[in-house]
């Protein structure tokens, strides 16, 4: 049922992704027919190159759809992020039900037929068309049916790259481990699959009943009407795609979601430029290449994350030195790092409000002396990465009793909260902070390197369009710690929408 | 040029020179150039086997010629020799006097009607539409089309207008041997080549349809090759009957003298002809 309420609040929304998943879907299957068919016949006259092209064919079904699109993302004319991507990956699944249904609807033609047309006079050409193409149809459309319904759902992981689609929801709701957004996509997108196989089905079966004549002619209209429909539409698409629109990026989870719509929001209410968003995309490296590509113009980064996993160079320093190499670094590559929003997502060490209140405890040197007799629960990520345990420990000579316990990092924050755990490793924006009252701790010897959250964009953008500068710089420093806890618990617990957090926070202010 | 080699024009002038009321008594003017002619061919299969060597044989425009002979005796690769869809390594296979080499492939099929084993009428297409593949291939206007299909399947006994709208898995086996006639004769080709047209047949269809066939032979006059396993079939449509014996020809002579040969080759096939005549008594 909160589906249902999901979907009336969000309708426009809905119809958009849906729109844009039926796209994704038909340009691509279109494009699979125009080239698998083809292929299909050509194969099929040769038996030497049937056999390693169906086994390419069959290769690439393998490869996993994510990792497809990362292979893809750095290719040029190919790649990049945004629908292009998505439809040559979706093409390149499409192809082999379609290559091989066609070759198979052409080598089961009963060779009679076949020699009955060649001593007719047909020339190469005429057989193909009026008697082996006519014969291998349904075979093919069966193809097509397999090909389309493949489409719709691999078109869901498309969003991971941002071609939007119905994905948007399902990656929305895992970030947002919110059951009923990933329905909100699922949903539509199981009864899409299913109506485009009954469809296409139906042609097929249309194709081979024996009172061919009028119920063949209109199967074969109605399948001609929706392809002229899909190109129609795509076509219009393309043409229409707004050229001067400003892109915003962001990454999958939640803080991100909301950062990028506070930008973008920022973006269209102070310089009434259209934006577009392409939010949810799979990952520090994809908006890095997108970025690159000039297929966002800007999003939110972290410098700590800049430094290291797009820069590649140790954690060093402290705030304003790790801010400097990462501006450096952007400006050598036609980027520019604007202003810090406010607040950083580094690691903080958490305490239960209530121990923190009983001994008064404010620092993690306040708390290493009570560590004997606690117990530590952190994410596996946080015993491994240079930056984690083995180096807070050293630095403020932190002793537990007992071995820190190792648990997933999100379910931490609920272990702290239930006592069974004293002291763990979160977020420093996490929602659950508050929502748990649990207390971060000052990391008085400055352990944490910053990860301080800052837009960065193209120089190219703000160049052209300097009045995008001044609205992203007159946001720096306004987004707190606790004010992107808020928002994120609004989020997480609250169900509430990214866009609309955003709004609040912006007439707030 | 084309024009005046092609042989629906110089048969039918000669197709009309002929008697062919009655075929077993017919002279045959030796001198006049065959409308089909073996020249010393040798053939092998591209499997290696050699299916004909040095093999000579000259039908005349307007003469109905069977080929019997044992399964595998090579009957249906000659037909095939004559329309392209098989060259000779050695020797020459003249159609209106021209080697096939030199005839454009696509023409030559299709000035020559060809009713295969199988039929091979094509499922997607109505009777009507299956008769009319060559004429539309050649760029018939329609409504040509339309009359000569009517016309063709008045001709082998097929009602028009209960038949033209029908889809060859609704018709009988004899219906659907009745239309692949008709579609071989569509464009009025010269030359006939049959391959075991009433092969599939009960006795009594076939009987019906070889009576037919006779009746059409002589009113068109074609110049018809047509293979057949069947000894009772050849002599009685045939003027002069070939019998083929791995590759070789055994006799080539008007029925009469074939029926009167004491060939212990040629008897064998008559003597199961018999044999099957007593057992349907």
């Amino acid at each position: 049922m909160r589906v249902i309420q999901f979907w009336s609040s969000h309708r426009a929304e809905l119809l958009g992704l849906l729109g844009q998943h039926v796209l994704l879907v038909a340009i691509s299957t279109l494009a699979a027919i125009a080239a698998g068919v083809p292929l299909g016949i050509f194969a099929a006259r040769r038996p030497r190159l049937s056999a390693p092209l169906v086994g390419f064919a069959n290769l690439v079904q393998t490869v996993p759809s994510l990792a497809m699109f990362g292979f893809l993302l750095p290719v040029p004319l190919l790649g990049g992020v945004g629908p292009r991507t998505a439809i040559v990956v979706l093409i390149l699944y499409g192809l082999l039900p379609i290559v091989r249904t066609t070759i198979a609807g052409l080598h089961g033609i009963d060779p009679s037929i076949r020699e009955a047309g060649t001593a007719m006079g047909m020339t190469r050409g005429e057989l193909l068309r009026q008697v082996e193409l006519p014969l291998a149809l349904p075979a093919i459309v069966a193809g097509i049916r397999v090909a389309a319904v493949v489409g719709v759902g691999s078109a869901t992981i498309a969003a991971a790259i941002g071609a939007g689609g119905l994905g948007e929801y399902i990656y929305r709701g895992l970030s947002m481990v919110d059951g009923t957004v990933i329905l909100a996509g699922a949903i539509p997108a199981a009864v899409l699959a299913l109506a485009i196989d009954g469809g296409l089905l139906w042609v097929e079966r249309s194709l081979v009943s024996r009172r061919r004549g009028s119920r063949r002619r209109i199967a074969a209209s109605a399948a001609a009407a929706t392809a002229a429909i899909a190109i129609v539409l795509s076509v219009t698409t393309l043409v229409s795609g707004r050229r001067d629109a400003i892109v915003v990026g962001s990454k999958n989870f939640t803080e991100q979601l909301i950062l990028g719509e506070i930008v973008a929001q920022t973006i269209e209410r102070e310089t009434g430029l259209p934006v577009d968003r392409r939010l949810n995309l799979g990952g520090t490296l994809i908006c890095e290449r997108a970025l690159a590509a000039g297929d966002i113009d800007v999003y939110v980064e972290y410098t700590g994350t800049a430094l290291t996993a797009v820069f590649h160079q140790p954690l060093a320093g402290d705030t304003a030195a790790v801010l400097q190499t990462v501006r450096d670094a952007y400006a050598r590559t036609g980027r520019t790092l604007l202003e810090p929003l406010g607040f950083n997502n580094t690691f903080t060490i958490l305490v239960r409000g209530n121990d923190a209140r009983r001994l008064h405890l404010k620092t993690i040197d306040d708390a290493a002396a009570h560590a004997p007799g606690w117990r530590a629960g952190f994410g596996y990520e946080f015993l491994e990465r240079p930056d984690g345990f083995p180096g807070l420990s050293k630095k403020y000579g932190l002793r537990f009793g007992a071995p820190p316990r190792v648990m997933d990092l999100t379910l931490t924050y609920r272990a702290l909260a239930a006592s069974q755990v004293d002291l763990i490793a979160g977020d420093a924006t996490a929602g659950l902070i508050d929502a748990l009252d649990l207390f971060p701790l000052e990391d008085n010897r400055r352990y944490f390197p910053p990860y301080d959250a800052v837009p960065v964009a193209r120089a190219a953008t703000l160049l052209r369009y300097p009045d995008v500068r001044r609205a992203l710089t007159a946001l720096a420093g306004r987004i707190t710690a606790a004010d992107m806890r808020a928002m994120n618990n609004a989020a997480d617990a609250g169900k509430e929408d990214p866009a609309a957090i955003a709004r609040k926070f912006l007439e707030s202010k | 040029m084309r024009a005046a080699c092609h042989p629906s024009f110089t048969v039918t002038q000669r197709g009309r020179n002929s008697d062919p009321s009655n075929p077993r008594t017919r002279e045959y003017n030796t001198g006049r150039v065959p409308a089909i002619q073996f020249d010393a061919v040798t053939y092998v299969q591209p499997s290696g086997a050699r299916i004909f060597d040095n093999f000579t044989l000259g039908v005349e425009a307007g003469e109905v010629v069977a080929l019997v002979g044992r399964s595998g005796a090579g009957k249906t690769t000659l037909l095939r020799l004559v329309n392209r869809l098989a060259l000779p390594q050695a020797g020459r296979v003249l159609v209106d006097g021209r080697d096939t080499r030199e005839w454009d492939p696509i023409r030559l099929r299709r000035s020559i009607g060809y009713v295969i084993q199988d039929v091979g009428l094509f499922p997607h297409m109505t009777v009507a539409a299956n008769i009319g593949v060559v004429p539309r291939l050649e760029g018939w206007d329609p409504a040509r089309i339309r009359a000569r299909t009517a016309e063709l399947l008045e001709l082998v006994g097929l009602p028009s207008e209960t038949h033209a709208g029908r889809w060859p898995d609704e018709l009988s086996g004899g219906q659907r041997q009745r239309v692949g006639v008709a579609r071989a004769l569509a464009a009025d080709p010269a030359v006939l080549l049959m391959d075991e047209p009433f092969g599939a047949l009960d006795p009594i269809t076939r009987t019906e349809l070889q009576r037919e066939f006779r009746h059409i032979q002589s009113r068109l006059k074609k110049t018809v090759i047509i293979v057949t396993h069947d000894m009772l079939e050849a002599l009685s449509l045939a003027h002069r009957v070939a019998v083929l014996d791995q590759g070789t020809l055994t006799a080539f002579d008007a029925p009469d003298r074939i029926a009167a040969s004491s060939d212990p080759r040629i008897r064998q096939l008559l003597d199961a002809v018999t044999l099957q005549a007593q057992r349907s008594d």
